[in-house]
């Protein structure tokens, strides 16, 4: 049996910072920021070790943002699909602990049919970009979800800078293959590296983010540190972590579920009540943190700003 | 109740008490009622191979009085499936009797447990000394034969609802073949000898 013991010196999750507690954290330390000079504010934050420690200051809040209260931090960081680890959802946040090797440059990729292709240090890719804090809702396709303040920056404006080219017709993205740092992979569960792929369109929405944090903080390992794609209106397995690869393709990509399983997962993986897993319901999820489950909706809610993207397609076999 | 049948019954309460004490005090994560449902499913499954091992274990060692914690051990897979199917009923369905209903006949690893599920109630029913001499032995066995039927069955349900990673249905997959392999070895050896013998 699974059961967590508590280690000495743990904090029990109750005592784990809500969101609440995080956005008043954040206003006393803004009111701080007047007093102390800004150099000194990482040292006076740096106490409790699994507590969040704000790293982004200054983000933008988010038109996009919903009214829903967030799960809490501890809730978003134990409770994770990584197969790059394990199939385990509580061992990734003990397994990613180091992930990514701080010693080891982490290197993005932007190539295929665009105008400016490079290789970035992960500093140097997000550098150019604001940072929006986007409080989203996720949707696993194992029906559970949860309300995430994600920290990160709209796709389509890094698309811009690369300057797609008329054959770009799909965004491929590739996570990260280290069996080393990534010790899931020496499994064949999948057949790594994880990939996803979206549509120039879906690429292109607002509501498509490149993910660098959450609860104001660096992502953790197990959140898919140190860069991931946030896509709130499809099943969680397409918001791929981790990446170290974005290619602009002219056919359609395959992704990694879809190799592994083609009849239960498709490209476009929308979330959907009316179109079952062919295994289980989607008609409802369970809300972490809640005890009855709750109706799923069309595009997770998103239909207002999704909707148009797919309209005269039969959902059924395009799912 | 002997001492040791009595050291049985606590022990494989166990994991309900553990089970209980983890939820109270936060310890399941952060989907609990995902943990129990899971976890209660795999203690029933550990229970029915524990009731498989007994005889080949009596085989091996010739320690005959294990049969007298048989019937607890069986009892106690319908405790753990109870409360796996309640977790499935009331916080999965909330009783919702029309859903339950189409979810039992739509998903094959919904109507494959809930077969099993109920296969282990005329077991249970007919567990008591009285209903053994009401049956008489020929028959109390051959219906408990079902326990076979159950076992593959839960093995199948479990080997279908998980998602990717099929490794632990696998091992208990592996460790019922050896079960039930060890069965079918046994009988024809035995079929064998009884040829010998006749013919000597």
């Amino acid at each position: 049996m699974l059961i967590r013991k508590k280690r000495l010196g743990e904090v029990a999750a109750n005592e784990i910072t809500d969101y609440q507690t995080y956005l008043n954290r954040r206003q006393f330390l803004n009111g701080a920021a007047l007093a102390v000079s800004a150099s000194m504010l990482p040292l006076s934050m740096a106490h409790a070790e699994s507590e969040p420690v704000p790293t982004f200051k200054d983000l933008i809040k988010s038109q996009y943002s919903t009214e829903e209260k967030p799960n809490s931090f501890e809730d978003i960081t134990t409770y994770n699909n990584f197969y790059e680890f394990s199939t385990n959802k509580t061992y990734p946040a003990k397994m990613a602990t180091k992930f990514p090797d701080k010693s080891k440059p982490w290197r993005v990729v932007i190539d295929g049919e665009c105008d400016k292709p490079g290789e970035y240090d992960y500093d140097d890719l997000i550098r150019p970009f604001s940072l929006e804090e986007r409080i989203y809702n996720f949707r696993c396709v194992e029906g559970w979800s949860m309300v995430i303040p994600w920290v990160g920056f709209p796709l389509a404006d890094l698309i811009k800078r690369a300057q797609p080219n008329s054959r770009a017709k799909f965004v491929e993205f590739t996570t990260l293959y280290d069996p080393e740092q990534m010790p899931g992979q020496k499994r064949a569960v999948l057949d790594w590296p994880y990939t996803e792929g979206l549509r120039m369109d879906e690429a292109m929405n607002p509501l498509t983010l490149l993910s660098v944090g959450l609860y104001g903080q660096e992502l953790l390992g197990q959140n898919g540190a140190p860069i991931r794609l946030v896509v709130p209106w499809k099943y969680g397995f397409k918001s791929i972590k981790s990446i170290v690869r974005i290619r602009f393709v002219e056919t359609l990509p395959l992704s990694a579920w879809m190799k592994a399983g083609p009849k239960e997962y498709g490209f476009y993986s929308n979330v959907n009540p009316n179109v079952d897993h062919p295994r289980w319901s989607q008609s409802r999820e369970r809300r972490i943190g809640e005890f009855l489950k709750r109706k799923t909706e069309m595009y997770n809610g998103y239909g207002e700003q999704v909707a148009h993207l797919y309209t005269g397609m039969d959902l059924t076999k395009n799912f | 109740m002997s001492k040791f049948k009595l050291i049985i019954f606590i022990v494989s309460l166990v994991p309900a008490i553990w089970l209980t004490i983890a939820l109270v005090t936060n310890q399941l994560g952060a989907n609990p009622i995902e943990a129990i449902t899971r976890e209660t499913g795999l203690w029933a499954l550990r229970f029915l191979w524990l009731t498989l091992l007994i005889t080949p274990l009596r085989w091996l060692t010739g320690w005959n009085s294990l049969i007298t914690i048989r019937r607890m051990l069986g009892l106690y897979v319908f405790f753990y499936a109870v409360l796996h199917m309640l977790m499935y009923l009331w916080l999965d369905q909330f009783f919702d009797i029309d859903e339950i209903i189409k979810d039992i006949i739509k998903r094959p690893f919904i109507t494959i447990g809930f077969v099993t599920f109920t296969s282990l109630i005329p077991l249970v029913v007919t567990s008591n000394n009285a209903m053994v001499k009401r049956l008489g032995g020929k028959r109390w066995k051959k219906l408990h034969q079902l326990t076979y039927f159950i076992a593959v069955a839960s093995s199948i349900h479990f080997y279908m609802l998980v998602k990717q990673d099929k490794a632990e249905p696998l091992i208990y997959m592996a460790l019922l073949i050896l079960l039930l392999g060890v069965r079918i070895y046994r009988h024809y050896q035995k079929n064998a000898l009884t040829i010998r013998t006749s013919v000597s």
